[in-house]
């Protein structure tokens, strides 16, 4: 039993401490009220359903010791805050994920976004990118810029990038299996803008082990494709000090079904492992860990959210101080970027996904995140219309200007429901971790399918819940309206239907006038680095120089490594 | 006795997003129907395979991507090819209502959206194989 759950026990049971009025409250008003009103629902659970008592008191962080557990902002633990004055030093930066179609469309919607406040850029690729395919692979046809935008080679993300200084402006690229790749491309822009490796800024998601669990965008088989982030962790680290090579993720995770405490558990184990792979090639701790950074879920349960980031920092200090002895403070500091919950938008009455998407936010903001994103309210439907988007934008900027919350640090330290909550879900992810270190580790608990039967499982009390209307989504099952399921044409939105046709021209061009044999040449180095378990990272920066394409350099590691076939869990 | 219902569960193309998949195989298993789930990166081609050996009373496809159109048709004419007309074909995932009448046309029977209650999937397919048993 927790020392949470059982002070509570404790105080509903036996006989009332000095000083705690719980049980005379209990008895009294308490009761008294039950018997005019009962409660609205026989228990009350948190979304990832932890009960809710009827109170919260100092009973309930009795053993928290102030010092030890919740402390200062930007010391250690950080339980408050990674940075001493957080948003009165620096706002978050608001980081609009954008991709569609080609380059150009990407870049123009990059353009619009940050003329309209938001302060760092994000990208989502398409399909075949995300997949290691070139845009005239047969697979990829029906796919080309639909859910992201088409990078075929260096000349895509030069254009992509146009226009935007790499040494101001910070950039993340939401991609992972091929990351490697892109990151290169990254590199090599920067050096065309003349930005020093010490001066580039930017974050590849590049997180493969919540791939096989959640978004199912691999393409290797775990252990090779972890070495592949090992690979540019020790690369970046050398070459690009700023750059952050992961981006370990949550909100995949939570999107899949997870609870909060899963999706922490499941996010630390897996950057846990990265580092912990790091050592084990001989890799000082300090040199890689600072530029671990990480990406979390904001769903809709306002404190349990507040609470999860709170209890990341606290835990990842922990793991990086005691288990792998790392000495900089900075590898010690869990530094994340955060998104709304996509999972909780509706299709139904989609205005209202305004507010959740509010609600999300501020508890970004309370939880102390260092960047974020809002999801548009059409996002059930399409790419989000630039008005939806331009209205998200808006709501992290009000957050900003006029809520007050972004003017003090950690606001909700001390309450006795969040600290409680902060101890409870950091309880039940330790428990998770315990028990994926007793199956091997992440590795071994990904490859067994470990992760994956926990995650459905969660994922279909949810969806019961919610059918028996246990838990209530209005719109979908409360108030439920008659609708014609067609968006407003104010939020038009579409990827040009030619996406493919110009795409796939451009890669016959790039392919057409770049110099064949160089390219030969650096893809048989980047096979000779991978078969020899070299650091592969050299060896594919050149050939992406050369203009190899994203299919090409990954049908080589392909050979190598293999594909990856998952278990058909369910 | 009857015997019970046959359903593939298959991701077509290169979407990943197998939340909704999976919660509708397990739904459709727990009202008592045999479920073949074949995972994602599925081309039509391995699909409709799978249906003919499965002997697939019913396919449902799940597509979050915005590839459905193209994989719709595709399907639909293999299945029609391969006359596995009878099948029932279903479409899960995020479908604009505009591309819905399409879909139809190339024999897809109904298509379940965001906010799809599984009930109404269990019912639609016992509906439908009623109808069946009457026809026979």
């Amino acid at each position: 039993m927790t020392d949470s759950t059982k002070a509570r026990k404790t105080a509903e049971t036996s006989p009332t401490p000095a000083g705690d009025g719980r049980q005379q409250w209990q008895e009294g008003p308490l009761a008294q009220s039950l018997a005019r009103f009962p409660r609205r629902r026989e228990t009350f659970q948190t979304l990832s359903g932890k009960p809710i008592a009827d109170i919260y008191t100092p009973h309930d962080i009795a053993d928290s010791d102030f010092e030890r557990d919740i402390g200062y902002p930007g010391q250690y633990p950080f339980t408050r805050g990674v940075h001493a004055t957080m948003y009165r030093g620096r706002l978050w930066t608001i980081r609009q994920v954008s991709g569609f179609g080609t380059a150009e469309d990407t870049n123009a919607r990059y353009k619009y976004l940050l003329a309209h406040g938001e302060t760092g850029l994000s990208t989502d690729f398409d399909l075949p990118t995300l997949l290691g395919r070139d845009s005239d692979h047969p697979f990829a046809r029906a796919e080309v810029g639909k859910v992201g935008v088409a990078v075929d080679t260096l000349r895509d993300m030069e254009i992509l990038l146009d226009g935007i200084p790499l040494e101001h402006i910070s950039s993340s690229m939401t991609v992972t299996a091929p990351a490697a790749v892109l990151i290169a491309m990254y590199e090599a822009v920067a050096g065309q803008q003349s930005v020093t490796g010490a001066q580039v800024m930017g974050t590849a998601q590049n997180d493969i082990l919540k791939e096989y669990t959640a978004q199912n965008e691999y393409i290797f088989p775990p252990r090779p494709a972890v070495g592949l982030v090992v690979d540019t962790m020790e690369y970046c680290a050398k070459t690009m000090p700023r750059f952050n090579p992961v981006s370990v993720s949550g909100y995949h995770i939570r999107e899949a079904g997870a609870t909060a405490a899963q999706e922490l558990a499941f996010t630390l184990a897996a950057g846990f492992t990265y580092a912990e792979e790091a050592v084990k090639r001989g890799i000082d701790i300090d040199f890689v860990a600072p530029r671990i950074s990480f990406f979390f879920d904001i769903h809709i349960d306002f404190f349990e959210e507040i609470a999860k980031l709170r209890a990341a920092r606290r835990m990842w200090a922990r793991m990086m101080r005691e288990k792998l002895g790392a000495s900089d403070p900075r590898s010690w500091t869990l530094r994340t970027h955060c998104q709304t919950a996509g999972v909780s938008l509706t299709a139904q009455q989609i205005e209202n996904n305004i507010v959740r998407t509010t609600i999300e936010a501020m508890a970004g903001v309370l939880g102390g995140t260092q960047s974020m994103h809002t999801n548009s309210m059409d996002e059930a439907y399409q790419i989000p219309s630039e008005k939806a988007i331009k209205i998200a934008v808006r709501t992290q900027q009000i957050l900003a200007a006029e809520s007050g919350i972004a003017d003090v640090v950690d606001p909700l330290a001390g309450s006795y429901y969040v600290e409680a909550l902060t101890n409870e879900v950091e309880e039940e992810a330790w428990d998770i971790i315990r028990k994926i270190d007793d199956v091997g580790g992440m590795i071994q608990a990904v490859e067994i399918g470990f992760v994956q039967q926990l995650i459905a499982d969660s994922s279909y009390t949810f969806q019961k819940q919610v059918e028996t209307g246990e838990r209530g989504i209005i719109g979908v099952n409360e108030y439920v309206e008659e609708e014609t399921g067609e968006l407003a044409p104010d939020l038009f939105f579409e990827v040009d239907p030619e996406v493919t046709a110009r795409q796939i021209a451009r890669l016959s061009e790039v392919r057409a006038t770049r110099d064949n044999r160089a390219v030969k040449s650096a893809l048989s180095g980047v096979q000779s680095a991978a078969e020899k378990g070299k650091n592969t990272m050299p060896a594919i920066a050149e050939a992406v120089k050369a203009y190899a394409s994203v299919g090409e350099i990954c049908d080589v590691l392909r050979e190598v490594f293999g594909e990856y076939r998952a278990p058909a869990i369910y | 006795m009857t015997k019970r219902l046959r359903v593939v569960v298959a991701k077509p193309g290169m979407d990943g997003h197998d939340r909704g998949a999976k919660i509708i195989a397990r739904s459709l298993r727990d009202a008592g129907m045999e479920i073949i789930y074949t995972g994602i990166f599925q081309t039509s081609e391995s699909i409709v395979e799978t249906v003919l050996q499965e002997d697939a009373d019913v396919l449902g496809i799940s597509i979050l991507s915005g590839a459905h159109q193209h994989y719709a048709e595709e399907i639909g004419h293999l299945l029609r090819e391969n006359k596995l007309d009878d099948v029932l074909f279903l479409l899960g995932g995020t479908v604009p209502k505009e591309d819905v009448e399409d879909l139809k046309g190339h024999g897809v029977a109904e298509v379940f959206g965001p906010g799809t209650h599984t009930d109404d999937i269990v019912r639609f397919i016992y509906d439908w194989a009623a109808a069946r048993e009457k026809a026979v």
